[in-house]
């Protein structure tokens, strides 16, 4: 690892100047990636500024029909919290299949949205359950949110504070875990509102997508055989030691089905 | 360099160190706690699970500079002078180890575990230990051993 300099700001302010003070600064947040990233030698920042001196922001809280959860709420935190174990189960039990339970205590939402690995979980909740990404600047849709491989709307210095879920009528998330990293070798979250349902699929390609087709049928009819399991083609899709695209293209159409069926 | 300023098995520590240095290297370098150990460095083994604020954590991937202000326990500050903590005796009992290198690791995900599932049932202790890797494939002893011990810490 290259040496670098390490701040705890208490306020965004702080955080904000600490992060304008070296072109080479970088936020830290739990630390589960970018710390083996750094180990790597893949980054070099002069500066890192971790977020976990700002107290307000691990907070979990309702705030009429949406549930807000702080940037720097662990894992193990959304896993545990006993509001949205009630009220939004999918999403406790997505954070309680992360990594293992020390990646758990220390990895957070915010950074693991920063971060959009393409196997990450929670890309597929915060897309198929319409979440804002709430940042020190603006209010970003989570439909706009997600760019490609790693990379997100967020704009050099932004910071997430905060993130709202819409509560559906019910979701489920499945996923494959990869058995040595718990990373979803593919990992499909189904959310079904009012208005219509919602699919997203993560760890199959470069970022997470929807499959609008599988939206329509199952909005016209929430009933896992209505889902077309080799729908999504294996053009575009991941293909790594772990799994062939082909085997991926099918494998989602085969957890798209068992989330409908999980739904609650 | 930077200072921090942390609680290690109890006893306050003020010590100057580089941004990048590790959580564990500072146990283990700085402070000679060589019981946690470092396996993979990438967070995927648990051969360095110390107990930060009350919680387990794999000290390869915390900076020693964010445990500022933190409470840290190590496998050496489990046991109370020669009375070994409930888990290791278990873990002495049902010979939950072969060559011993997860073992502490293994014994701190254990207490933490225990702590958050008083009770657990045989797949809860195995799912929790996921995050511990034991090379000599030891787990049916381990998984014994955890299970006993977490009997004989809600007895104590």
């Amino acid at each position: 690892m290259y040496d670098f300099q390490y701040q705890r700001p208490a306020t965004i302010l702080d955080v904000q100047k600490a992060l304008a003070s070296s072109p080479e600064a970088m936020l830290l947040a739990g630390g589960q990636t970018l710390i083996p990233t750094l180990k790597m030698r893949l980054r070099k920042p002069s500066l890192l500024v971790d977020l976990s001196g700002l107290r307000a922001f691990n907070e979990i809280q309702a705030i009429g029909e949406k549930i807000a959860i702080g940037a720097m709420a662990t894992h193990a935190a959304v896993a545990a919290n006993p509001n949205l174990k009630k009220r939004l189960p999918a999403l406790a039990d997505l954070a309680a299949g992360i990594g293992d339970a020390q990646v758990r205590h220390r990895g957070t939402i915010g950074g693991s949205i920063a971060n959009a690995d393409p196997a990450a979980d929670y890309p597929a909740a915060v897309v198929a359950l319409n979440a804002d990404i709430i940042t020190d600047k603006r209010t970003i849709a989570a439909d706009r949110f997600f760019k490609g491989l790693f990379e997100t709307a967020l704009e050099p210095g932004e910071i997430i504070t905060n993130v709202h879920f819409k509560k559906p009528e019910v979701a489920a998330y499945i996923k494959f875990p990869n058995p040595a990293s718990r990373f979803a070798l593919v990992g499909v979250f189904v959310a079904k509102f009012k208005d219509g349902v919602r699919v997203a699929v993560t760890g199959a390609a470069p970022s997470v997508f929807r499959v609008p087709s599988w939206e329509e049928a199952l909005s016209a009819s929430f009933d896992p055989y209505v889902i077309d399991v080799d729908t999504v083609p294996t053009e575009g899709l991941n293909s790594d030691i772990h799994a062939s695209s082909d085997y991926r293209a099918h494998l989602l159409g085969v957890l798209a089905r068992r989330a409908v069926t999980a739904c609650r | 360099m930077p200072q921090v300023n942390l609680t290690v098995n109890g006893k306050a520590v003020t010590i100057e160190i580089e941004g990048r240095t590790l959580l564990v290297q500072l146990l283990r370098e700085k402070l000679g706690l060589t019981g946690t150990h470092v396996g993979c460095d990438t967070s995927q083994c648990g051969a360095c699970v110390v107990h930060m604020n009350g919680v387990s954590v794999k000290s390869c991937t915390v900076l020693a500079h964010q445990a500022e202000d933190a409470d840290v326990t190590t496998i050496e500050g489990l046991a109370s002078g020669a009375d070994l903590h409930p888990m290791q005796a278990a873990f002495r009992e049902h010979h939950g180890l072969q060559c011993g290198f997860c073992t502490p690791g293994m014994i701190m995900s254990a207490v933490d575990l225990v702590r958050r599932h008083p009770n657990p049932d045989e797949q809860t202790v195995r799912d929790e230990l996921d995050g511990n890797l034991c090379r000599c494939t030891g787990y049916a002893n381990i998984v014994k051993a955890v299970m006993a011990g977490a009997k004989a810490m809600a007895a104590n």
